[in-house]
């Protein structure tokens, strides 16, 4: 398996840490939207647009790009943040953030934002276009591939397990699934709202390859994405556990924070824990 | 002032100050009373039990509450199998979900099947606010009465959500109720009449009629108030059923004004303006105006600027009824 550097592994993980920032200052300015679930991807999103993804964020409609869909459309602030952090758009366009006239909707839009790839929020729609752009692909012998973030909220959709259906019938080994596996939706705990485990069992019997990851370290991250790329006879689904909310102590494991955003106070909070790195170091400027 | 005084609105109507709640909460409450009467009604929800006010109902009666997680098509097909068995299943989501992701079953399980499953459809509107165009439900209207034996409700303000959800429970057969996000003026009372296929005028006028439907009724108030002052007396009808409509009251009104603006926080296309005007071609062909959305989707922003910008404020039908003044 092809580890990356220790080097490469600190750069990620601080980008990771600036996005978290970011995700903090849009919602501050925001007034509305998502914490929890933005603050639980950033590892993933970071290591997405800073190592996996072949792309060029000065050429957002490149044809050869992978593809990255985020069905979970509602924590598009880690998005918005990493492409703002990788070079699509101005960093202070982020603070537009579900303001009237921004390309930064609430729920992300293909027609306003290159780079977006597709619109999202309604859930559950992300995988079955992921199989048609992998499809797709395939049929013209191209080399890019297509990666399709869900939520574990997502898991509990029907249209979802019958793109899971399409992809393992059609062999879609240039498709690679991830689960946002942070056991929270709106209502409460997966597990008491709809529970979705055993949900590698069930991932293997749509015939596709699993595999567990801690989604909050990036070295794993990266770790399972070579080795779905190594899988050539099926699509590879990588389920994410990890944690709502992390870095910011009191938002992290609570559903509460699924659709909420800081006040002011909270926000001062949480970016003093991201800039500490939760206490374990200094900040700059105290 | 041409209020009509039988429609027992609220004293502070057009005041600024005037008391403002989601019609959601109207739902809330409704069902909780429904509950109350009819031990067979059971709230089905799928993960957005707050946000919908289902939660009264689930605290009110847990073994009567039903979660479905993100589930939107189970909801509308377990719930037709619910009432098949004498349930009266109050399904609830937001309306792009419920009506919208599982329109098919509604239609084919629940409205062919002719089962008594009332469909709740919040955060219906572009003031949904900054979710943007995504959750702004403004099909709603039209993907519902198009399906025969489907009711179809549009309440103006919160008593009058309580009192279509309780009307809804004793009316056979499916039954779809929009409500918004948004808080918006609590205009009627508690004594404000409210009969399902009824429209109730709550303005008399003589030079054009408008024709409303939700929250934007007290719109259609303000703008009759405005107009008022320039000598143009405006009838303002809340025509909170589009379906079955009540095409009596409607074409007595437009007998008497000749012109006619309906105004709705939907797609003009298909929406409730299309059904009255499907009423006045047939029989009393009029001068219309339509205020709602002009075959746009909707996008982020809040509330009050949404309606602006997409021309459902108090200036968009102001100058809707001029224009249908100057028509012949
Ligand atoms: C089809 C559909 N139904 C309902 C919703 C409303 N909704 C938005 S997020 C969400 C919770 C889903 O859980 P998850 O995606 O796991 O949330 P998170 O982990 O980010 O808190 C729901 C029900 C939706 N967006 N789409
Ligand atoms: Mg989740």
């Amino acid at each position: 398996m092809a580890h990356a550097h220790d080097k490469e592994i600190a750069r990620l993980e601080e980008i990771a840490n600036d996005i978290r920032k970011s995700i903090i200052e849009m919602l501050l300015a925001a007034g509305s939207g998502h914490s929890a679930g933005p603050l639980g991807m950033a590892d993933f999103f970071a290591a997405m647009y800073f190592h996996v993804l072949h792309h060029n964020p000065k050429k957002p409609h490149w044809e050869e790009r992978d593809r990255l869909i985020l069905s979970n459309g509602h924590i598009c602030p880690g998005r918005y943040a990493a492409m703002a952090h990788a070079g699509y758009f101005p960093k202070k366009e982020l603070l537009t953030l579900r303001k009237f006239g921004t390309r930064l909707q609430g729920h992300p839009e293909r027609e306003r934002l290159p780079g977006v790839e597709t619109t999202s929020g309604p859930l559950g729609a992300g995988l079955a276009q992921s199989a048609g752009l992998a499809y797709a692909a395939r049929l013209d012998g191209k080399k890019w591939r297509t990666y399709c973030l869900t939520s574990d909220g997502e898991q509990e959709a029907g249209l979802h397990w019958e793109a899971a259906l399409f992809a393992g019938k059609y062999r879609l080994a240039n498709l690679t699934a991830f689960v946002d596996r942070n056991n929270i939706q709106i209502d409460g705990m997966t597990e008491d709202i709809m529970p979705i485990e055993p949900l590698r069992a069930k991932w293997e019997a749509f015939n596709w390859h699993v595999i567990d990851c801690d989604g909050n370290n990036m070295q794993a991250i990266i770790d399972a994405v070579h080795e779905a790329k190594a899988i050539v006879e099926k699509p590879t689904v990588i389920i994410l556990h990890n944690i709502p909310g992390r870095g910011v102590s009191f938002m992290e494991g609570k559903f509460e924070w699924h659709g909420m955003p800081p006040n002011a106070e909270q926000a001062a909070i949480a970016l003093r824990e991201l800039r500490t790195l939760g206490g374990r170091i200094r900040a700059e400027h105290e | 002032m041409a209020l009509n005084p039988k429609a027992y609105l609220a004293a502070d109507l057009l005041a600024k100050t005037i008391l403002k709640k989601p019609t959601r909460d109207g739902y809330g409450d409704g069902v909780v009373e429904a509950g109350k009467k009819n031990p067979n009604v059971v709230v089905c929800c799928a993960d957005l039990t707050e946000s919908t006010r289902s939660l009264a109902f689930k605290k009110a009666f847990p073994e009567r509450f039903v979660q479905f997680g993100v589930s939107e098509q189970s909801l509308a097909a377990v719930a037709a199998g619910m009432a098949m068995a004498g349930k009266v299943p109050f399904i609830s989501s937001y309306a792009m979900f419920s009506p919208g992701r599982n329109w098919e079953m509604i239609r084919t399980n629940i409205a062919l099947n002719n089962v008594n499953v009332k469909i709740m459809g919040a955060h219906a509107g572009v003031s949904v606010g900054p979710d943007g165009a995504t959750h702004q439900a403004v099909e709603d209207m039209a993907i519902t009465r198009v399906i025969p034996r489907m009711t179809v409700i549009a309440p103006c303000d919160m008593h009058e959500t309580r009192k279509a959800t309780i009307a809804a429970a004793t009316l056979a057969g499916p039954v779809y109720v929009r409500f918004a996000r948004e808080k918006t003026p609590v205009f009627t009372t508690n004594k404000t009449p409210f009969k399902i296929g009824r429209a109730e005028t709550f303005r008399f006028g003589k030079h054009a009629t408008i024709v409303a439907c939700g929250p934007l009724v007290h719109t259609a108030l303000l703008a009759a108030e405005v107009l008022a002052k320039k000598g143009i007396d405006c009838e303002v009808i809340d025509n909170h059923t589009v379906k079955p409509m009540d095409a009596r009251t409607i074409l007595a009104s437009a007998r008497k004004t000749r012109r006619v603006v309906t105004v709705e926080e939907h797609q003009v296309h298909g929406g409730m303006g299309s059904r009255v005007a499907e009423i006045l071609a047939a029989s009393l062909p009029v001068p219309m105006e339509f205020v709602g959305m002009q075959d746009r989707f909707g996008e982020s922003g809040n509330p009050e600027e949404l309606i602006e910008h997409f021309g459902m404020g108090v200036s968009a039908v102001i100058a809707a009824v001029r224009k249908v003044m100057k028509r012949k």
